[in-house]
């Protein structure tokens, strides 16, 4: 066995899909809004994605037709019929195993996955993980509620211990995920967290996200009205958010809290003794010793250290942000670039080629 | 290297060569096959392997073993007797002895038979030494004694001096033979090439093997089977697993699709995936995913992407599968799914081989979900049945089943290369614009398959969704209608149905046109039930034979065919899967003859039940004691029926 470093140039999630011509106009949400009634509970947190996806894609410049949403299956799930796009809904959980052969399939598509927290790290959660690993260039919209909406509300892989559910009357068991930690425990190169109903964090971080070129796992805080209403109280309210919300920006030290008069939050990290990161005061520590957030560091340790700072139980604080993003080649450019060398190799028409393969081997002639 | 002994001419002959499996038996008897392809015999190989890489040293259940057939005449079946067994250690002696008739040549190396391998392989007293033998012609050498002895000059350690011997052994046998030698010597050369003294040890051992047939008195006859006659053209000897793979290609050539495989690694179907793996220069894109579903699932989305999808698996990986089958269904994309057989159920017997998932690849799956199905009848028509699964899944926009075994997938037999001009072509037709008025209809439907389009992401206008929810017929999106539900649930059976129209008629092989009795077969069955009419015939008996390379749907005259014969057999490798479908569909008493014992069909026992069904119907008496052998008249219609 043998390695062979193949060397690639950095490039965007972009690159290769066509682009819109430089003078066609500019499109608009309302070009990919499909003709379909949307079916999502009144309230639902998925409008407000929905609404932001749709406004956010004719920024990316590109031809709708080499857009591809594929999703699993759970509320969140229906909604590549409601963009006008090509698209698939397919089955629960496997929407990460498709997309991987449809984008490496084709280099001229921009493929996006919408997923939840039972369809991603439940039933799914094995091709989620091997997605990150490979690195398919893609981007998955992780739609986390906290409990499953479309079965009628039982606990989900990331409901908080203790929950009581149609499922748990007693309270749940389970020890729930943390979807950015299992993303950063799988490598994956590009890793954030935002929240439904704030847009313009939504779409900053989707455009980070479709501008890496690799697997980009969005988890977005989405609330379930009907079923677990009030999961992201925390970080929604006016009067907590600025205690719960630990913003994470590239090269900025990492504050939060409600902010003094210098505009900053009273709170910072610092590595703890344990290896870990923790709250301090910033008044109780020096200045040099807050952390300052390296979204680029090759070293994942301290992404998933800042990562465990989100409550298991309860949510009242989870950091928000962009906590990984790293250049590593993809699987589907490389397995792509695999075809291209041997077919850069051969010679002779593909008629030909194969007349020489099945000819091949031991012959022997009969007259 | 001519030899002065005593040649004797015969015109078929069974030879099996047993060993530990770290002996290097599979590799004994694939370059016999070899030497034998290019002499021009025609032959059936089965090889026999445990699930265990390197099982326990010396056991009973160590034992691999590899069966070579070769004939100057057609033959269809890698035999049910060894004439010939060659046995590296007691283990190999008494785990195949049974299998052996009276008279039979059994070679020995006796090396291992020390007290310590005797008792392993359950011998209280060593066989060698008493009346146990007997009744076999007994050859009893040090193969592994002379092996080490005659590459002492290469310096290796006696354990890898020790590791030659399996090819002192087949220089043995070639020498009984009269087999040629170079293209051993050439394959030993190129794959040592990295290792002189391995090389040089193992070219010595075949050519010392081969001297000692030559001089020792203990060997006083050898054997020509002559070339067998065959239709013109190139030949090569392929197994199922690589002309599958070869099909799969050929199926990315003539649709002018690139061919993206998903698959996860499960015996005995991984070789297609090896294999394709090499041919990346034609087109083939393959992807090892992390388990049996989504190697199915890139598959599908390679296919929704414009390739040609397919994904290779065993049985138990067939279960893990058929959700993604069931969308494959809905979406109406085209999706070769290849099932290699194995012993089930669970993880049943996986090197050995089986036809019990016919029902799962007709109803495994939730709901209404109908799936073509087809199967190879021998090692080289994988190939054909690879272009014709492809051809229609294309042409039907559907997922096909195509049910290989691992008698056919590992089994090998000359196979005649064809010109790829004669191949046929496969139209991808993919949609390229509106199909009602200005709209895209994605559900819209071919009057005569009822195919929907296949438009393909990047096609400007035909931005569409597709999904496993229920399809409004037409337009395609969600419906819950009850109606429209019935109507698609009998548009997609129609669908299928329809496949039927493009199937050629069947060809029944029933040579005196006297037949009463028709046996009906798919799959790998088919060698061991044309070897069993032979023998029929051969004693006077009248039998018919048809064989099913459709499963679903099955050809439209078949009904017609069951109803022209007063009796139906159907010989399977299950408990009567296809004679099930057969009853169900044409009320016809379909009659099972059906063994699961983790090998094929043997054609002398299936000749008894035949020729009984055929004694009976007739009201005649057949012997069918000496048929084993042809006589030359009989042969040459039978020969003429047959097919590849």
């Amino acid at each position: 066995m043998s390695t062979t470093d193949l060397g690639f140039p950095t490039r965007t999630g972009t690159d290769g899909v066509p682009a819109l011509d430089a003078d066609a106009p500019k499109q608009t949400g309302k070009e990919f809004t499909s003709d379909q009634e949307v079916r999502w509970c009144p309230g639902c947190g998925d409008y407000a994605v929905l609404k932001a996806v749709q406004s956010f894609l004719p920024d990316l410049g590109l031809r709708r037709e080499n857009i591809a949403f594929v999703s699993g299956i759970g509320c969140s799930s229906r909604f590549p019929y409601y963009l006008d796009t090509y698209g698939m809904h397919s089955i629960h959980g496997r929407a990460p195993a498709i997309a991987t052969g449809l984008a490496t399939a084709r280099e001229d598509l921009s493929v996006w996955v919408v997923t939840g927290d039972g369809d991603a790290l439940s039933i799914g959660g094995n091709h989620l993980i091997h997605a990150l690993r490979r690195n398919v260039n893609m981007t998955i919209l992780l739609f986390n509620n906290r409990i499953y909406g479309l079965t009628k509300g039982q606990y989900s892989p990331t409901s908080e211990a203790g929950k009581v559910t149609k499922s748990t009357p007693m309270g749940s068991v389970d020890h729930p995920f943390n979807p950015i930690s299992l993303a950063l425990g799988a490598e994956g190169t590009f890793v954030a967290r935002t929240i439904d109903s704030d847009r313009k964090h939504l779409t900053a971080v989707l455009s980070a996200a479709a501008a890496h070129r690799g697997t980009s796992l969005v988890e977005i805080y989405q609330n379930c009205p009907i079923f677990n209403d009030g999961a992201f109280d925390a970080i929604k309210d006016r009067d907590t958010k600025d205690e719960a919300i630990i913003p994470l920006v590239h090269g900025e030290a990492i504050r939060f809290g409600t902010p003094g008069e210098d505009g900053l939050g009273p709170k910072g990290l610092v590595r703890s003794a344990s290896g870990g990161v923790e709250v301090v005061e910033v008044s109780d520590v020096d200045a040099s010793d807050l952390l300052v957030h390296d979204a680029h560091a090759d070293d994942p340790t301290t992404a998933f250290a800042i990562s465990r700072l989100t409550d298991a139980g309860y949510l009242h604080r989870a950091p928000i942000g962009i906590f990984r993003s790293v250049e590593r080649p993809t699987y589907d450019d490389q397995a792509r670039a695999q075809v291209t060398l041997a077919q850069g190799e051969r010679t002779g028409g593909r008629d030909e080629r194969l007349s020489a393969l099945i000819g091949g081997g031991d012959t022997w002639t009969v007259v | 290297m001519a030899s002065a002994k005593q040649v004797k001419q015969l015109d078929r002959v069974i030879i099996r060569f047993a060993g530990d499996s770290g002996d290097g038996m599979q590799l004994t008897g694939d370059r016999f096959t070899s030497e034998s392809a290019s002499f021009g015999n025609d032959l059936s190989t089965l090889p026999n392997f445990p699930a265990e890489i390197r099982a326990p040293q010396g056991t009973l259940h160590g034992v691999s073993s590899f069966q070579v057939h070769f004939a100057d005449h057609d033959i269809l079946t890698p035999g049910d007797a060894p004439d010939v067994l060659v046995a590296m250690n007691p283990a190999a002696l008494r785990a195949n002895l049974g299998d052996l008739p009276k008279g039979a040549t059994v070679i020995v190396d006796t090396h291992d038979f020390t007290a310590r391998n005797l008792t392993k392989a359950g011998y209280t007293d060593n066989p060698l030494d008493g009346d146990d033998l007997a009744e076999y012609a007994v050859h009893t050498v040090d193969l592994t004694g002379m092996t080490v002895a005659a590459v002492k000059e290469f310096g290796l350690s006696r354990k890898d001096a020790a590791r030659a011997k399996n090819m002192f052994a087949l220089g043995l046998v070639s020498w009984m033979y009269g087999r040629p030698t170079e293209g051993t010597e050439e394959f030993l050369a190129k794959r040592f090439a990295k290792v002189p003294d391995i090389r040089d040890a193992n070219i010595t051992a075949f050519r010392t093997g081969w001297n000692f047939g030559e001089t020792t008195e203990a060997f006083v006859v050898s054997y020509e089977v002559k070339p067998a006659p065959m239709a013109p053209g190139t030949y090569r000897n392929i197994t199922g697993n690589l002309a599958l793979a070869y099909g799969l290609v050929a199926a990315g050539v003539q649709s002018g699709l690139p061919v993206f495989l998903g698959s996860y690694p499960i015996t005995p179907a991984s070789d297609v995936l090896h294999e394709l793996s090499k041919h990346k220069d034609l087109g083939v894109t393959t992807y090892q995913a992390e388990d049996e579903i989504a190697g199915v699932g890139a598959a599908l989305g390679a296919s929704f992407a414009g390739q040609l999808g397919v994904t290779t698996t065993s049985g138990p990986g067939l279960a893990l599968k058929s959700e993604t089958i069931g969308l494959a269904v809905m979406t109406e994309l085209p999706l070769l799914v290849i099932d290699v057989q194995r012993g089930g159920p669970s993880t049943g017997l996986p090197t050995k081989t089986e036809q019990a998932d016919l029902l799962q690849a007709m109803y495994g799956r939730n709901g209404e979900s109908p799936v073509p199905v087809v199967a190879p009848q021998s090692p080289g028509d994988c190939f054909d049945a690879a272009i014709e699964a492809a051809r229609i899944a294309i042409t039907y926009r559907t997922p096909v089943l195509l049910l290989s075994d691992g008698m056919i997938a590992n089994g090998s037999e000359p196979w005649r290369v064809p010109e790829v001009d004669d191949l046929p072509v496969i139209d991808p037709a993919f949609a390229t614009g509106p199909n009602e008025g200005d709209a895209f209809m994605p559900y819209l439907r071919d009057a005569e398959t009822l195919a929907r389009p296949w438009a393909i992401p990047g096609t400007a206008g035909l931005e569409h969704r597709i999904g496993g929810l229920e399809k409004g017929d037409g337009h395609g999106n969600i419906s819950y209608d009850p109606a429209n539900h019935d109507f698609m649930v009998r548009t997609r059976q129609a669908k299928v149905d329809r496949v039927a129209d493009s199937l050629p008629p069947l060809e029944v092989d029933d040579p005196t046109g006297q037949a009463r009795v028709l046996v009906v077969g798919w799959g790998s069955t088919y060698g061991p039930i044309g070897a069993a009419c032979r023998r029929v015939r051969r004693a006077g008996g009248h039998v018919a034979q048809v064989h099913l390379r459709h499963l679903n749907p099955f050809p439209k005259d078949l009904g017609e065919i069951l109803g022209r014969y007063d009796r139906v057999l159907v010989p399977e490798m299950n408990l009567g899967q296809l004679s099930t479908l057969l009853r169900a569909k044409y009320l016809v008493d379909a009659i099972g003859y059906n063994h699961v014992r983790g090998l094929p069909l043997k054609a002398a026992e299936l000749a008894e039940a035949i020729g009984e069904l055929v004694s009976s119907v007739d009201g005649v008496e057949l012997d069918l004691s000496g048929v084993g052998h042809v006589t030359r008249d009989h042969e040459t219609s039978s020969k003429e029926s047959a097919t590849r």
